[in-house]
């Protein structure tokens, strides 16, 4: 398959979205709006819910499942306080000891005049900081499109999985060709050239693991097959977070933090060899 | 203080002079600061004859084997006299040793990639290590597109270290200058538990012309700038190139616990 095609469908308005997933995922959810600074930003969704008897705290990008809610929402795209709020529950799951879910489905952070105006780039830059330290096991599930700063700034984790058909980049196709070739139009070669699908993440040792979408990935599946289909994509996702936790349990607070951390530190390693990292000496 | 006004208002009127003509916009506004390169910086900001710059040894960074890439970061090489878009060394400013990286526009507008992220964090832990104060002088329009995935990385990675030096007690004094946006102004560009900015340095997340195309109007005057940072609240100081030295010394000796 074409990359983008994956692009496509990772955009697909029928794909699932995060209701869906705590949804069928999870139970209790309770809902938390707002950043406790003065305001909400409904492009962030997230709560508290069970998995399997045990409290956990989910979020992750909204996009909406219509017209009124891809507003409400905007899109999926959220601003400074959006990641505020992310922060602020995150920060109350390590208080309680829970572990961390996220979904990551964004075409990116909103670049408007408020956003900006509020600390776009302090506030992501503040999440990916804060991320690094958090004592609790975090995992990150890219379904749709994970996008830009906007994707990461709720996915520094512990481990990383991505959908098979969603994709995972710097910037969006179309912004690439026109930063790079002055030409949006140019969005198939850019996905192609970009490397930007699940397998190429994998490869650069970005992401940990692959969910299959066997049956459901593609849009034109009739409703009743999809049906039954995004049940056994539920259950994949079941199992993997289940596995994930199962890996951290019994582990220190400390280690937790740890691991994380030098998995970020460390993400690019098979790109630079070992002597760049003793030169420090030097001085 | 008036003065500072009326600055302001004179460069306010430039930029919307120019605003028509984008290129010149552009022009009026990277060439002084192409003129003003990271070594001019180094003379300016550190003790003379102290600076000593980290000898960090990088293999070809290329993954998505972009064409071209590899050849136009040869040349750069050449013209700029740095083998990314940073230097970064040790030196003292009125004595006190310091931790010091300049970004370089001239590379590729300081775009960051893996060896920039990588030399960043070698940066902050030699810092973090010889229990020096850090200062970064920022300057990039966001992640090295020529990187892909990996490019975007280097925010994680370069937060998670500069949080870690934070935490562990290290003191890191973040100055902006012109522009500093994107991937970079979202991760270690503003992270600092000092941030400083020079005058009319763009400074954001978005730049301005994607934002005109979201929001489908013009952009107030002075939007994005250092002076419109320091009034909403995410800049400690704007700081005249002039005084950067002064400014610097006075909050290092602010830290000095003896």
């Amino acid at each position: 398959m074409k990359a983008i095609e994956r692009v496509n469908i990772a955009r697909d308005k029928d794909r699932p979205k995060i209701t869906d997933y705590i949804d069928n995922v999870f139970t209790d959810f309770f809902e938390q709006k707002g950043d406790y600074l003065g305001k909400e930003d409904a492009s962030i969704y997230g709560g508290i819910a069970m998995f399997h008897g045990r409290p956990v705290t989910v979020l992750g990008h909204r996009k909406g499942k219509n017209v009124e809610e891809n507003v409400t929402c905007n899109f999926g795209m959220p601003g400074p306080e959006g990641y505020r709020k992310a922060l602020r529950l995150m920060k109350q799951a390590e208080k309680f000891g829970r572990p961390i879910i996220t979904f990551v489905d964004t075409p990116g952070a909103y670049p408007g005049l408020e956003a900006e105006m509020y600390g776009q780039a302090q506030a992501i830059a503040a999440n990916l900081a804060a991320m690094s330290t958090l004592k609790v096991p975090v995992i990150a599930i890219v379904t749709g499109e994970g996008s830009s700063g906007g994707a990461l700034g709720i996915a520094v984790a512990n481990k990383v999985y991505m959908l098979e058909n969603a994709i995972y980049s710097v910037l969006s196709p179309e912004g690439f060709a026109s930063i790079l070739w002055h030409d949006s139009a140019r969005r198939d070669e850019a996905a192609e050239v970009m490397k930007l699908t699940a397998k190429d993440l994998l490869d650069f040792g970005v992401i940990d693991e692959i969910i299959s979408e066997r049956g459901v990935g593609l849009s034109v599946v009739e409703k009743e097959q999809a049906g039954s289909a995004y049940d056994r994509l539920y259950a994949r996702i079941d199992k993997q977070i289940t596995a994930a936790l199962a890996e951290f349990e019994g582990k220190t607070p400390e280690s937790i933090a740890n691991q994380r951390f030098e998995k970020f530190r460390k993400i690019d390693e098979r790109f630079l060899d070992s002597e760049s990292l003793v030169q420090m000496g030097n001085v | 203080m008036v003065n500072v006004v009326d600055q302001r208002k004179s460069k306010f009127n430039r930029y919307k002079n120019l605003r028509e003509n984008p290129t010149e916009l552009l022009d009026a506004v990277i060439k002084p600061v192409q003129e003003y390169g990271v070594r001019d910086r180094v003379k300016d900001i550190a003790d003379e004859g102290t600076f000593k710059e980290f000898e960090l040894k990088f293999p070809e960074t290329d993954p998505l084997e972009f064409e071209g890439y590899v050849g136009k970061k040869d040349e750069l090489r050449d013209e700029t006299d740095s083998h990314d878009a940073i230097i970064a060394g040790k030196c003292k400013i009125d004595g006190h040793p310091v931790v010091l990286a300049i970004m370089n526009k001239k590379f590729m507008m300081a775009s960051m990639g893996i060896e920039l992220g990588e030399t960043v964090c070698h940066a902050v832990e030699y810092a973090g290590k010889h229990k020096l104060p850090l200062i970064i002088f920022t300057a990039s329009g966001g992640a090295r597109m020529q990187e892909g995935i990996l490019s975007l990385m280097q925010m994680a990675k370069t937060s998670a270290v500069v949080e870690k030096f934070k935490q562990e007690g290290g003191l890191y004094i973040a100055v902006l200058t012109h522009p500093t946006t994107g991937g970079v102004s979202a991760s270690f560009a503003t992270l600092g538990d000092i941030t400083l900015a020079e005058p009319g340095a763009l400074i954001g997340f978005a730049g301005p012309r994607v934002i005109e195309q979201t929001i489908g109007e013009k952009l107030p005057e002075g939007f994005q700038r250092a002076e419109f940072l320091e009034e909403h609240g995410f800049v400690d100081a704007v700081v005249e190139r002039e005084k950067m030295k002064e400014v610097l010394s006075k909050i290092l000796k602010l830290h000095c616990v003896k």
